[in-house]
């Protein structure tokens, strides 16, 4: 089957959805690939290098769609484009069909077989194919590196013979891919990173960035829902949450919000007030931009200063780093691939089985998949319900009266024995109760890594039955001489044996 | 001078002379002391009976003990550290065998006189020291054929096999009753023959019937009857160094018996009911494990091993078996010239016998300071980067804690899978000695190397 790559036709999308590599690492799964001219020019790489990689280039649009089996997109198709689709083609993109829904329709209705990479279920099998987090990581990257363009200060801070630079604060909201990946390269360029999310979870995962997690003092609410994601929080909680914010807001000199909860606008967090209430030349860098934003001031794919605070609202973030995010797309889209061509010979297959496949599966054969039925687990298990954890394990108390009774027990069988034993059989029974209880306190002193030289030494030891022989062997009957020679023997076969194997061991024990 | 006193005397200083020898194991520094205490113990114990108490034969005691003492060397200096379980089992069988002759013999001898209720605990006494004897003996040889190969490692659990040890136990109390009846009459060697038939008997119903899994608390075990026998016939022959050197012998033992049980989660009296660790894989418990097995070769091992900080080293059986203790030394010398921390992490019951691990390891002069054990490491997992796991199951199972009706739940094991990455080196896909499917294998941060652990990591180690 062939592969077709055409270029993007949205307006200022760099992107392109295989780079020369991942294209050669798909001909080894037995696919032809084709790849429109200049199809990665503004991601660099050259027409040249798709063909030294073993790609065909064609010149049109119409080409690639008329040859292919398989397209390979970044955006979905649109305008005329969906007209060069047909039926039984197989299209793999971002796609969106929650918040597309007539694109969705024409899609199915053209029979395409479309796989919708937004769509790829979090389960850990395919964080491989995960693009939204390779793409929210590069986001989250290009986010610091933007606001520092538009920032006119320093981000760490240094005290020089001109005097002191204090360093910069950043507020990350949202603690995603996104957010981790800004609250990493805001804190490697020497900013004071704080960040914020409604999952308590996340703590962790902030602090182990180095960034420092600004909790809000609201137990009761956990905002982690399905898939590892965030879900929609009730009135009082986001009321502290925006107090906490306007707090913020006064002190910090950069605010990068992440905020998004699938398949709903996104939460409104800072309001224009607070945006007054920043110092000037502030910089707020809006990754909601294109679901209308997490400021309300926030204009979708441009920069606009409002009260001398810089808004930026771009929506093509990874499009900005496009060399970076057409490997790290292309190279999920290979993964895929690879998952739905399991006999390596160039042929697709949609396995409905795959949890996976079957996610990202949103039409086929005319009819609509979407959505899925919900993923069986999830990426990041919620953590475990408090009122859970500790587990009210009603201690397991030892009955009291147990070793009373068996003490009492054998107090009695004792005091039987001494009413009949002779003295001389008590004498010696003193002598072996003790010597259970020294051997009781000695041996459990004794390191669990020497129990072996502990048994063969015991094993040396126990041969002491050898005395038992040396009585007998003098004995005028020559049967009980015999056999107390053998066990002579027998027994110093043993002494010998267990000491020695138990020094060789010892030996060895080494620092 | 008194001999009977220069005798005890004697008897006090090796007593003595033994508590020490146990004390000192201890730790690793005192020892190598303490087992010199033992041997001096033993030999002042030996000289004073020989001087004390032997009158004449000393041509055949001095050519007996000589021949015992170069076997024993000898053997002692052939056994490889791998066998080390075999070797135990075979010398247990010694004592149990010694405990039976002096029984008997004691029982031939009539000088003694004894009456009444004296005659009847002294019989009593033979009996029992004859019995256990013989239940060390038979059950050793057993083990012994169980742990070198000869016999296979499946328990044999004939089918009313409770019902024949009640009859078996029955048999021996009644012939016991036998014996002290016929025995103040003079005679009663017919009971005590057929006793020790049964008790023979049963120490090989007995071993037979416990699986390979169990290995280690039976050697123990077997190890505590020794002692038992010894303090038995110590009281036969009212001579307080042979109850008090048995007394020891049989609580460590059983000490050791009671730490192995709790390393697998298993009540005493099942294990010695037998039946568990078929070796044959019934995949007991069954349940589906989702995920897929990802193969790695040696090459990207070597690679994972050196890019990471801290690694940890889980030996089984299997690293015993493949005899591979001194390649992963050579493994572990260089990682740590590297500044890797490598350490490693051992289970109770790893290996076939106690502390069996920390002797391969220790022939393999890995120094005994980065030998940990598992409750000592089992909170680091989180931070270990690289585990490798050679040659072991069931004790790194995640299945013991995570499913209740898995035949191994609630056992202790190394939580391997919280690491990073683990490394498991297998031959195939073979379940454990407890017959249980392993999910760690199929986790996703699991990484199988197939093969010949020694093989393998000879390749890993040529990479590094």
């Amino acid at each position: 089957m062939k592969i077709g790559v055409p270029r993007e036709s949205h307006p200022g999308e760099r992107r392109v959805a295989a780079t020369p590599e991942v294209a050669s690492q798909l001909m080894k799964l037995g696919y032809g690939v084709v790849v429109q001219s200049d199809a990665g020019a503004r991601a660099s790489f050259s027409d040249d290098a798709y063909r030294a990689a073993g790609c065909e280039i064609v010149a049109s649009t119409r080409d690639i769609y008329d040859q292919c089996d398989i397209v390979l997109k970044v955006r979905a198709p649109e305008g005329e484009e969906l007209g060069m689709l047909r039926s039984g083609q197989a299209l793999i993109s971002f796609i969106w069909p929650a918040q597309n829904p007539d694109l969705l329709r024409t899609l199915t209705e053209r029979g395409v077989t479309a796989l919708a990479m937004d769509s790829v279920p979090r389960i850990s099998r395919a964080q491989k194919m995960d693009a939204l987090s390779s793409m929210a990581n590069i986001a989250g990257y290009r986010a610091v590196v933007e606001a520092a363009q538009h920032f006119g200060r320093f981000f760490t801070g240094q005290i020089t013979a001109a005097g002191k630079i204090p360093p910069a604060k950043v507020l990350v909201i949202g603690a995603g891919v996104a957010g981790l990946a800004a609250i990493g390269a805001a804190r490697s360029m020497g900013a004071i990173v704080r960040a914020f999310d409604t999952r308590p979870e996340v703590k962790e995962q902030v602090e182990s960035m180095d960034g420092e997690f600004l909790m809000l003092d609201f137990k009761d609410e956990d905002g982690s829902g399905e898939g590892g994601y965030a879900k929609v929080m009730s009135k009082e909680f986001i009321e502290a949450e925006m107090a906490l914010f306007a707090e913020q807001a006064k002190d910090v000199d950069i605010i990068i919000t992440t905020a998004l909860i699938p398949g709903k606008p996104a939460p409104r967090l800072i309001t224009a007030e607070m945006v007054r209430s920043m110092k000037d030349g502030s910089v707020i860098v809006d990754l909601a931009a294109e679901q209308g934003g997490n400021c309300e001031l926030t204009e979708p794919g441009q920069v606009v200063v409002k009260n001398g605070v810089t808004l930026i609202g771009y929506t093509d973030l990874p499009s900005r780093l496009a060399a970076q995010s057409s490997q790290l797309y292309g190279t999920n889209l290979r993964h895929l691939l690879t998952d739905m061509t399991p006999e390596k010979n160039g042929e697709l297959v949609v396995d409905m089985e795959d949890e996976a496949i079957r996610g990202a599966t949103i039409c086929t054969g005319g009819e609509t998949t979407w959505p899925p039925p919900a993923p069986k687990l999830s990426a990041a298990p919620k953590a475990a319900k408090p009122a859970a954890a500790p587990a009210p394990k009603p201690e397991e108390k030892k009955s009291a009266s147990g070793p009373v009774i068996a003490m009492a027990l054998g107090a009695l069988a004792l005091f039987g024995l001494g009413a009949v034993a002779p003295p001389s059989f008590m004498a010696h029974f003193t002598v072996f109760v003790l010597a259970c209880f020294v051997g009781y306190m000695v041996i459990w002193n004794v390191t669990a890594a020497l129990h072996t030289p502990l048994m063969s030494v015991t094993n040396a030891i126990s041969s002491i039955i050898v005395i038992g022989a040396l009585l007998q062997i003098s004995s005028t009957d020559s049967l009980i001489m015999w056999i107390a020679a053998f066990t002579v023997l027998i027994t110093s076969i043993n002494i010998a044996g267990g000491f020695a194997v138990t020094r060789r061991m010892l030996e060895m024990f080494r620092k | 001078m008194n001999s009977a006193g220069f005798v005890t005397v004697s008897y006090i200083a090796a007593t003595i002379l033994f508590i020490l020898a146990l004390g000192g194991l201890s730790n690793q520094e005192t020892a190598r002391r303490g087992n010199w205490y033992g041997i001096i113990g033993m030999a002042i114990a030996l000289l004073a009976t020989i001087l004390g108490v032997v009158t004449r034969h000393y041509t055949i005691l001095i050519i007996a003990l000589l021949i015992g003492g170069s076997i024993g060397l000898v053997l002692a200096r052939r056994v490889r550290m791998t066998q080390m379980p075999e070797l135990v089992a075979i010398l247990h069988s010694l004592v149990g065998l010694a405990a039976v002759l002096v029984g008997f013999a004691n029982f031939m001898d009539h000088s003694i006189g004894f009456t009444g209720v004296e005659l009847t605990i002294h019989n009593i006494e033979t009996y029992l020291g004859v019995l256990i004897g013989a239940v060390t003996f038979s059950g050793s040889i057993i083990a012994f054929g169980k742990l070198s190969g000869r016999i296979g490692g499946k328990p044999l659990t004939l089918p009313a096999r409770h019902w024949l040890n009640l009859a078996l136990l029955l048999g021996a109390i009644w012939f016991g009753r036998e014996f002290v009846q016929q025995g103040a009459v003079g005679s009663g060697t017919v009971p005590l023959v057929i006793m020790t038939v049964i008790a023979l008997v049963f120490g090989i119903h007995m071993v037979m019937a416990i699986g390979g899994a169990d290995m280690p608390v039976v050697v123990s075990m077997l190890n505590s009857y020794s002692g038992w026998a010894a303090s038995a016939t110590g009281f036969m022959l009212s001579n307080d160094l042979l109850i008090v050197t048995g007394a020891l012998v049989g609580s460590s033992g059983a000490i050791l018996s009671y730490i192995m049980c709790r390393a697998m989660n298993r009540k005493f009296l099942a294990v010695i009911a037998g039946g568990f660790g078929t070796g044959g894989g019934t995949a007991a418990a069954g349940g589906e494990i989702e995920g897929e097995i990802v193969a790695i070769q040696p090459e990207e091992t070597a690679e994972l091993l050196a890019n990471a900080k801290e690694v940890m080293i889980v030996p089984g059986y299997g690293m015993a078996v493949a005899q591979a203790q001194h390649t992963v030394y050579e493994i572990t010398k260089v990682l740590r010239e590297k500044g890797v921390n490598v350490r490693f992490g051992i289970h109770p019951v790893a290996g076939r016998m106690p502390g069996h691990m920390n002797v391969l390891l220790a022939e393999a002069k890995v120094p005994y300071d980065i030998v940990f054990e598992m409750d000592e490491v089992n909170e680091d997992f989180p931070d270990i980067d690289v585990s490798v796991v050679i040659g072991a199951n069931d004790i790194v199972n995640p299945d013991a804690q995570e499913k209740p009706d898995s035949p191994i739940a609630g056992m202790p094991v190394l939580e391997v899978w919280k690491g990073g990455t683990t490394i498991v080196l297998k031959r195939s896909m073979a379940t454990g000695y407890a017959g249980v499917e392993n999910p760690l294998f199929y986790k996703e941060n699991t990484r199988m190397l197939f093969g010949d652990a020694k093989d393998s990591l000879d390749a890993v180690l040529k990479t590094l």
